[in-house]
């Protein structure tokens, strides 16, 4: 893969992620080497490969479905760069 | 010098009441003081509370605690930057999460305290454990303590270097891809990588969700077991961690490894391996040949293909692990007209060069289109790599190899060219996509200039007696953990 090929803006984009065009223009150079590299995968036969995305496999893992103690209220909003009558506060989203 | 002590010595020492707890922390204190300004290793620490656990621990002792109930009463133990401990910041070496303090304690913090430690400090870092130099912290660059015109690896170098300089008589760090070894190797301590499942991650701020696993920095392996047996256990609150019984650690230690098979992977002889790192390894193989374990030539034939899994799946991760930091919640935030907006704009700010190069890198390999291509087939070679390890395990009891094929490389030598950078990773990798353990212990130095030179062992899914067993041995018949950088002389 050429860094022509890889759109580093439509990448950011879904990533939600702001670039100067200096950046752009590093990262699909880089990236698209990276990428280079990463292409010896396809020399390998993966035919009847079960994918790994555990490395160790439990399955179902579940609890009663009790009511425990939680993080009070006013810890879970300390963080928070804005907040108001016990919310966090956001930018409008409708109009 | 009570912080240059191990934990047992300082725990012996304690005990007998010959020194107190808060002389201990002032100890390490004070050297963060005479230190510190060169190494960079701790973004920050706050004294007060560090002193008043000091003489929580004394008032302990003088009631007749002892350290069979908690075994690391009144030990100072710093912990890296990713992990949350109550009312402290965590800032994961990274502008975005602000003057982030953390509501609550990670679950190996809870532990730790438990067993009677000092949690202090925050160690720095690359950013969001992204790096093997600790060059990528938006707090600054640690240095090396052997040479401070070079790094101490990473991403947990902090916690490397502070074990190294004296600042703190054990730490935790986390590895995701070699992030506790490598540094560890480098900086010349004893670094452990727990199975996957065997530490609680709850509290660790995700970077690869499959791959992360929390572990020690110590100065010898029965330290390491000591901590290992602290921090371990099934925590309902993480899902993968795994009910499995901890074993008392420290039994393990018998120094007798006659009849054990350890194996060496022929494919990790690759090019780019130092010839100093080499001549160390091999001596060590000897060694341990000499202490009666059989040495075993054995094959992992997917190794050439970690770093390309790793860099797929890790990145994966991290896209849909960092999508959390959108400055809603917590955080810092640059705002915007509407929230896709302020979304864009806050990351963009908010994380550094090597967080944006594996966001883009892990959302490219999950975009439609090409998730089959990329992220589904590293998955299938990741179960070959797996499969590769537990065949050899049926020959073998554990793997040696180099840590990193290289000792300390130069501040700014790799900084801009990634992929060398994921190269130097390229024995430590595996590890973490098969889910076995792994430790790092320093097996020599090179000549000119003096730096460590780290050797890796490799042990089952939960084999972590055995790996700590051969480690002690090897380490109890070569002392070279013995050695101190030339700074700590000075002092």
């Amino acid at each position: 893969m050429s860094a022509a090929q890889f759109d580093v803006k439509y990448v950011a984009h879904l990533a939600r992620l702001q670039l100067t065009p200096d950046e752009e223009k590093k990262l699909g150079e880089q990236l698209g080497g990276i990428l280079g590299y990463i292409e010896k995968l396809r020399e390998l036969d993966v035919t009847n490969v079960e994918p790994t995305a555990h490395a160790v496999p439990l399955v179902n893992v579940s609890r009663p479905d009790e009511v425990r103690p939680s993080l009070p209220h006013d810890d879970a909003l300390r963080n928070a760069p804005a907040r108001a009558n016990g919310l966090f506060m956001v930018p409008k989203i409708v109009e | 010098m009570l912080n240059q002590l191990t934990i047992s010595e300082l725990a012996a020492r304690l005990a007998k009441r010959e020194v107190s707890a808060r002389e201990a922390m002032q100890s390490c204190l004070d050297q963060i003081a005479r230190v510190d300004g060169k190494i960079h290793a701790f973004i920050s620490h706050d004294d007060a509370d560090a002193l008043a656990q000091a003489d929580a621990a004394d008032r302990a002792l003088a009631s007749g605690a002892t350290h069979a109930q908690k075994p690391l009463l009144g030990i100072p133990v710093a912990v890296k930057d990713v992990l949350a401990v109550k009312n402290q910041p965590l800032n994961c070496g990274s502008k975005i999460l602000g003057r982030f303090i953390s509501p609550y304690d990670a679950t190996v913090i809870e532990k730790l305290k438990a067993a009677g430690a000092i949690v202090f400090g925050r160690l720095n870092m690359d950013e969001f454990a992204m790096g093997s130099s600790t060059e990528n912290s938006a707090f600054g660059i640690t240095r090396n303590p052997w040479d401070i015109t070079r790094i101490p690896g990473g991403s947990s170098g902090g916690s490397a270097a502070a074990v190294t300089a004296g600042e703190a008589i054990a730490t935790l760090g986390s590895d995701t891809g070699g992030s506790i070894r490598q540094p560890a190797a480098l900086c010349g301590c004893v670094g452990l990588k727990p199975t996957y499942g065997r530490v609680s991650r709850y509290g660790l701020v995700a970077f690869a969700s499959s791959l992360d696993q929390i572990g020690p920095f110590t100065r010898d392996v029965r330290d390491a077991a000591t901590m290992l047996g602290v921090i371990s256990g099934h925590d309902g609150r993480d899902s993968t961690s795994v009910p499995q019984p901890v074993p008392d650690y420290a039994k393990a230690l018998t120094g007798n490894i006659k009849g054990l098979k350890l194996g060496l992977p022929r494919e990790y002889l690759v090019g780019g391996l130092d010839p100093e790192v080499k001549a160390a390894v091999d001596n060590a193989v000897k060694q341990f040949a000499a202490l009666g374990a059989e040495i075993v030539e054995i094959s992992l034939p997917h190794t050439d293909y970690g770093v390309s899994v790793y860099y797929i799946i890790a990145t994966a991760e991290a896209s849909a692990n960092l999508a959390r930091f959108d400055g809603i919640r917590y955080g810092a935030r640059v705002e915007g007209a509407d929230p896709i907006e302020l979304y864009r704009r806050t990351r963009g700010a908010g994380f550094g060069a090597e967080v944006k190069r594996r966001i883009i890198l892990g959302t490219y390999v999950l975009s439609s289109g090409y998730y089959d291509a990329y992220y589904l087939r590293a998955q299938k070679v990741r179960t070959l790599i797996r499969n590769d390890f537990l065949q050899a395990f049926e020959k073998v009891d554990a793997i040696v190899t180099p840590t990193s094929p290289t000792a300390a490389f130069k501040i700014g030598e790799k900084s801009d060219d990634p992929l060398q950078m994921y190269l130097s990773d390229i024995f430590t990798i595996s590890c973490n996509l098969a889910g076995i353990c792994g430790i790092s212990l320093p097996c020599g130095f090179t000549q000119n200039p003096k730096l460590p030179i780290g050797l890796q062992l490799l042990g089952r899914p939960f084999g972590e007696e055995t790996l700590l067993k051969i480690a002690h041995a090897y380490e109890q018949a070569s002392l070279w953990h013995k050695e101190k950088p030339a700074m700590l002389n000075l002092n």
